[in-house]
């Protein structure tokens, strides 16, 4: 011992009581084995959350991508004076007494001298031969003669939608061995579509008819669009916006500036935590007994949709501003007040603006999450209805029926032909592009007017 | 003249009456603002408010009192022989109100005119007729008491209009006198005008209330008339949902009941488990930069709308756990006969809710004091030991408050069992099996051609009710739970 | 040093215990310690002392590896416990905790039972083969942590309802039940008031018998009640190590005697 202490300074060789530290008693391997277990456990948690994360991003876009594209058949299409206006003199009420009906020989006898040009051998009838191209392709030929009835009488050449088998055909959903069963579509069709593929008048393009057109009906899955139900959202977002916001923020100021501590201002406080909870679908059955049962608003139309959603969105806004109106320090109240302001006049002139960037990011959370919902809208009607004409009009816009984004993607997901189920997820690609886009707004809106007090 | 007018006006005036008050004001004291009590524009907002906010006031309530005054008289005018058989008061209404519209269309339109329409001894084909071609939707032939009435809530209702009007105007117009009278340089207007708005915030904060009590009224008086209707026993203690729109339709909540809970738990099963233990990574174990990463991430989850979860399972888990399980599956067992079932919604529903469990038990654990973490380790405790023995049962209140708000958001969803769940209401434990819920019941016998006199359609809203109590029980005792818990670490 | 005070050790010296060469601490980029230079004795009460910010309560957390749990915190040079250097990578810090267990600033016994705080050392490091064990080993522990009398009808009551010194004895016995050789304390008085202060500070001094105990305080008179060693550090440097009588009466280093006086601090 004291050999050891008259050198100090040189290393201790006092003998532990228990065993060495470098080696790991048998209760330490196991209980480190436990703890790499548990880290374990919790990586695969987070592992599966991202993992589903991935499954449903990549599942979304490889359904939905192909609802962008649409497979056409470019034909010249001769529009027959003796057809089209027996009369001659171009008169635009007996031209609109054509019926599609009547424009179905003109594409019928197109298709065939186009099958004659490209010497292709089939032994299909016309008719048969027609039946690859949508329903849609007599309407729109209709359409366009009727807005330019000076082409009559001329050959002009056209894109037409093909059939969805066809698309589907040329997407890769439909194959020969699918159609077993299909009485639409015949292996001698797809044999016939090959071979106009290969000659090039029939292609797969770019169709912007998806993202701006309208519903069409069940027969016509290729025509149909999701842009009057954009339409629809979009006039509820103004709503929601022109409602939500005001009274939400004016509530959030009375509850963190002014309320006294009193019993109505703590029954309102959890109701208004309450209110967040509350099932969304709860939120249409007010809708529909109040608004529409009882006010007798119009039925499917985006003033109700946008009401059911303001009253949804609203207790989202007012947690926010409050918690935005919370951050701004009591310090900027006192200097407002000591130069004598009033305490509304300190809220307006100073606490709110330095809370708006923070009331502005909730905000466009909760539009966000107004925009996606869809329970309560099945309730006021805005599901079922077909959105196949854009609203004339602002007031019309409000209204008059529509669908919505996320009503339009359940109707399709509705339907018997799973060619609409493509559309359903092209949607839901539209729908997450606005959603994405709101969300990065609100963060960039954060991380820029963010103050740290 | 349109609603759209009336606001107009009353906009204007306000307008006109800042500028009047505030230049009164101003004349007053002859130009010097020092003498002024308030800022000159104080007594402008005091004209424009004192005109606006009553007469809006009376103009919301009028337009909602009016149509029940009308109504009820109308109603009223019908006599109960007018009636036809299988149809109620209600319908009758509706048809009523479909003929007055129609006649203030035609009138409008110049098919009509306004004798003609008012014409109670008219004869009802030419009139049907005239209505008809004038573009008017009819549903049912017109009677004679129908017309009558019809007539009469025409008249009820323009007469109740111009008199709106000419209160709503006179209200607006006084209002800015009076104010623009008292404009004077004593006068307090900016203590009125903040009295005035203070006000105006206090009514947009009891919106949250008039919200809460039209959901408890709008469902409450419709649940009792269902309940005339129907058996309260059946509804409540029934083994049986087989609703019947020709009568007799057997309507109880149990079924549903049990659907909706199955489905909540398989989905808690899922989402409790990776919720958890993804918080416990990410606040114990994860380095700043996978925190800021992953947590992200994983919300990203959270803010996916409903929709596209239902669609997924629909297209996308119910195929493919029926190629699995299902008959020619890869696991050779015919266990799942489609892709709705019960296993399909609670798995979806489980993944949605994962980041709500997370973010929730990530904030709880946070709270635990570093303290814990501290005095856990230095006695030798593994990270994992600590968060067994320690910092989980310090979090557990606030954990199982984050699962009965998940369980409440489990029960309250609606779009992935409308489109996965199946629309069988049976008991049944076979997680393979389609099963229905309440919120899809909701929805099916709410949608589609209606008829709001039937015990078949008001059933929705004693299921609504229901569900109601049900996520507000649960979301009162779950936030009451999380608050005590923050109390004990504040 | 003078002649005086190595025959003075040499009187009364014990076994070194840890013994601390050229550590250094990094947090980010702060160098927070500065090549510190410290032998700790076995059965002896070592306080540090300094003013704040000077680095003593980041050198006590070094001594049984608490630093790890923060990400930016660096550590090097050799620090020695019965002569294994702790920061080996061979070296299990759960293992080492066992040995130098820590009490810290705040009381901060954990939302359990009074028994199941002292309990739960032991095991977690399987130290009683069985429930009497165990119950003999928690009866122990409260002894040793002074509480044992307070305590002993309401084992079952929760820590948390105890008074605040309570709470630090019981913390003292929950590290006293682990079996340590080391005892660090991190300013254990600091949140309690001057009858309890007493209280602990009784206890220490007892617990001197069997443990090498190293104590940070913010208090000089604290120090010099209950120590029989004094370091003084001053932004991040050792400034003076020695017995406590001599660094209070006769400092050698003038920032000590600056210090002492009140001069910094």
């Amino acid at each position: 011992m004291t050999d050891i202490s008259q050198t100090p300074g040189a290393a201790p060789t006092a003998k532990p009581k228990s065993g060495s530290l470098f080696e790991k008693d048998a209760r330490t391997k196991r209980r480190n084995a436990a703890e790499s277990r548990f880290k374990m456990y919790g990586i695969a948690a987070i592992g599966i959350g991202l993992l589903m994360l991935i499954v449903l991003v990549t599942n979304i876009v490889t359904a939905g991508t192909g609802a962008f594209q649409q497979t056409y058949l470019e034909l010249d299409v001769d529009l027959k004076a003796d057809k089209l206006d027996k009369k001659g003199n171009r008169n635009i009420e007996d031209i609109k007494k054509v019926s599609t009906f009547g424009y179905a020989p003109l594409i019928a006898s197109a298709l065939e001298s186009e099958v004659a040009k490209l010497g292709i051998q089939t032994d299909l009838s016309a008719k048969d031969m027609g039946k690859i191209l949508s329903k849609a392709a007599q309407a729109e030929l209709r359409n366009y003669v009727i807005a330019n009835p000076d082409e009559i009488g001329k050959t002009v050449s056209f894109r037409f939608l093909t059939n969805s088998r066809v698309d589907g055909y040329m997407k890769g959903r439909v194959t020969r061995d699918s159609i077993a069963n299909d009485k639409s579509i015949s292996v001698e069709q797809l044999d016939f579509v090959d071979q106009l593929r290969d000659a090039g008048v029939l292609y797969k393009a770019f169709n912007p008819d998806f993202i701006l057109g309208a519903d069409a009906s069940d027969q016509r899955p290729e025509a149909a669009g999701i842009g009057v139900s954009m339409l629809g959202s979009l006039f509820m977002m103004f709503v929601v916006l022109a409602l939500a916001l005001p009274i939400g923020v004016a509530a959030s100021i009375y509850l963190e500036e002014f309320a006294p501590q009193n019993r109505l201002t703590d029954i309102i406080e959890v109701n208004i935590s309450n209110l967040a909870a509350v099932p969304s679908i709860v939120f249409g059955i007010l809708g529909l007994a109040v608004f529409i049962n009882y006010m007798h608003l119009p039925t499917s139309a985006p003033l109700v949709g946008g009401l059911v959603l303001t009253l949804m969105t609203l207790p989202t806004i007012i947690i926010s501003t409050r918690a935005s109106l919370k951050a701004v320090p009591p310090s900027i109240r006192d200097a407002a007040l000591g130069v004598g302001a009033s305490k509304m006049q300190a809220v307006f002139h100073h606490v709110l603006p330095l809370a708006a960037p923070g009331i502005l990011t909730g905000t466009i959370i909760g539009l966000a999450q107004a925009l996606g919902e869809t329970a309560p809208l099945l309730l006021i009607g805005m599901v079922g209805f077909i959105a196949s004409n854009p609203p004339d009009g602002i007031v019309a816009g409000f209204l008059s029926p529509n669908s919505a984004m996320p009503a339009q993607i359940y109707e399709w997901s509705k339907r018997a032909d799973p060619a609409f189920y493509e559309r359903a997820w092209g949607g839901i690609i539209i729908l997450l592009i606005f959603l994405v886009t709101m969300n990065t707004i609100a963060v960039i809106l954060r991380r820029r007017f963010e103050r740290r007090w | 003249m349109a609603l759209s007018w009336l606001l107009l006006i009353l906009l204007a005036l306000a307008v006109i009456g800042y500028f009047a008050g505030r230049s009164r004001s101003l004349a007053s004291v002859g130009g010097d603002t020092r003498d002024l009590h308030s800022l000159p524009s104080y007594y402008g907002y005091n004209v424009a408010l004192t005109a606006l906010v009553p007469a809006l006031g009376v103009l919301i309530i009028w337009l909602l009192v009016q149509p029940m005054i009308v109504n009820s008289t109308v109603s009223g005018l019908i006599p109960d022989q007018a009636i036809p058989e299988g149809s109620d008061r209600g319908l009758v209404m509706s048809e009523v109100r479909r003929v007055a519209y129609g006649l203030e269309g035609a009138v409008t339109s110049g098919a009509m005119t306004e004798t003609q329409a008012q014409d109670g001894s008219a004869d009802i084909e030419t009139l049907t007729k005239t209505l008809k071609d004038s573009g008017q939707v009819l549903t049912q032939d017109i009677t004679q008491p129908i017309l009558v009435a019809a007539q009469k809530f025409r008249s009820m209702t323009s007469t109740g209009k111009v008199a709106m009007q000419v209160v709503v105007l006179a209200l607006a117009l006084l209002g800015a006198a009076f104010a623009y009278v008292r404009t004077h340089k004593e006068f307090r207007a900016r203590n009125v005008v903040e009295q005035g708005v203070l006000a105006l915030l206090l009514l947009a904060a009891s919106i949250a209330i008039l919200t809460t009590v039209g959901i408890v009224l709008s469902m409450l008086f419709e649940t009792m008339n269902f309940f005339q209707l129907h058996s309260w026993k059946d509804f409540f203690f029934g083994s049986t949902w087989a609703p019947n729109f020709r009568g007799g339709s057997e309507l109880s909540i149990l079924p549903l009941l049990w659907g909706t809970l199955y489905i909540s738990v398989i989905a808690l099963l899922v989402a409790v488990p990776i919720g958890l233990f993804a918080a416990i990574y990410l606040s114990e174990y994860a380095s700043g930069a996978t925190r800021s990463i992953a947590k992200p991430l994983l919300e990203i989850l959270a803010g996916i709308p409903t929709i596209v979860y239902g669609l997924f399972a629909l297209l996308t888990v119910g195929p493919a756990l029926v190629s699995m399980f299902g008959h020619g599956g890869t696991l050779g067992i015919s266990w799942m006969a489609s892709s709705n079932a019960v296993l399909t919604a609670g798995l979806v529903m489980g993944i949605m809710l994962i980041p709500f469990v997370s973010s929730l038990s990530d904030d709880i654990i946070n709270a635990v004091p570093q303290s814990m973490r501290d005095g856990s380790l230095g006695l030798g405790a593994t990270h994992s030991e600590t968060v067994r023995s320690v910092i989980l049962p310090a979090a557990l209140p606030g954990i199982v408050g984050a699962v009965l708000l998940a369980a409440s958001r489990a029960i309250g969803e609606t779009m992935i069992v409308v489109m996965a769940a199946g629309a069988i209401a049976k008991f049944s434990g076979n997680p393979f099996e389609a099963m229905t819920t309440i919120t899809t019941r909701i929805v099916s016998q709410l949608t589609g051609d209606t008829d709001f006199a039937s015990p078949e359609t008001l059933v929705a809203f004693a299921l609504g009710l229901t569900l109601f109590i049900i996520t507000l029980g649960l979301n009162i005792f779950a936030l009451y739970i999380v608050r005590k818990y923050r109390e004990q670490y504040e | 040093m003078n002649d005086m005070s190595r025959v003075e050790r040499t009187v009364d010296s014990k076994d070194i215990k840890i013994a601390a060469k050229n550590v250094q601490v990094y947090y980010g980029d702060t160098h927070a310690i500065k090549d510190v230079d410290v032998e700790i004795e076995d059965k002896t009460v070592t306080a540090f002392i300094g003013p704040s910010g000077c680095g003593k309560s980041t050198f006590l957390r070094c001594l049984n590896r608490m630093n790890d749990t923060i990400d930016i915190c660096r550590v090097k040079g050799d620090i020695l416990l019965d002569g294994e250097d702790i920061y080996d990578k061979r070296v299990d810090p759960v293992q080492l905790r066992a040995k130098v267990g820590m009490v810290f600033q705040k009381p901060n016994p954990f939302p359990k039972s009074i028994y199941d705080n002292v309990a739960y050392g032991p095991r977690i490091h399987g130290l009683a083969k069985n429930k009497a064990e165990l119950d003999e080993i928690v009866e122990k522990s409260l002894r040793r942590g002074a509480i044992w009398d307070e305590v002993k009808d309401r084992l079952d009551a929760p820590g948390t309802g105890l008074s605040g010194g309570q709470q630090q004895r019981l913390c003292i016995a929950r590290a006293v039940a682990t079996a340590p050789e080391v005892l660090l304390m991190d300013e254990p008085c600091s949140a309690l008031d001057p009858i309890a202060t007493a209280q602990v500070e009784e206890l220490i001094d007892e617990l001197r018998e069997r443990y090498s105990v190293v104590i940070v305080t913010h208090s000089m008179q604290q120090a010099a009640r209950v120590s029989q060693k004094t370091a003084f550090f001053h932004l991040g440097n050792l400034v003076e190590f020695g017995e406590t009588g001599q660094i209070f009466t006769n400092p050698v280093d003038p920032r000590t005697e600056s210090y002492i006086t009140g001069r910094i601090g």
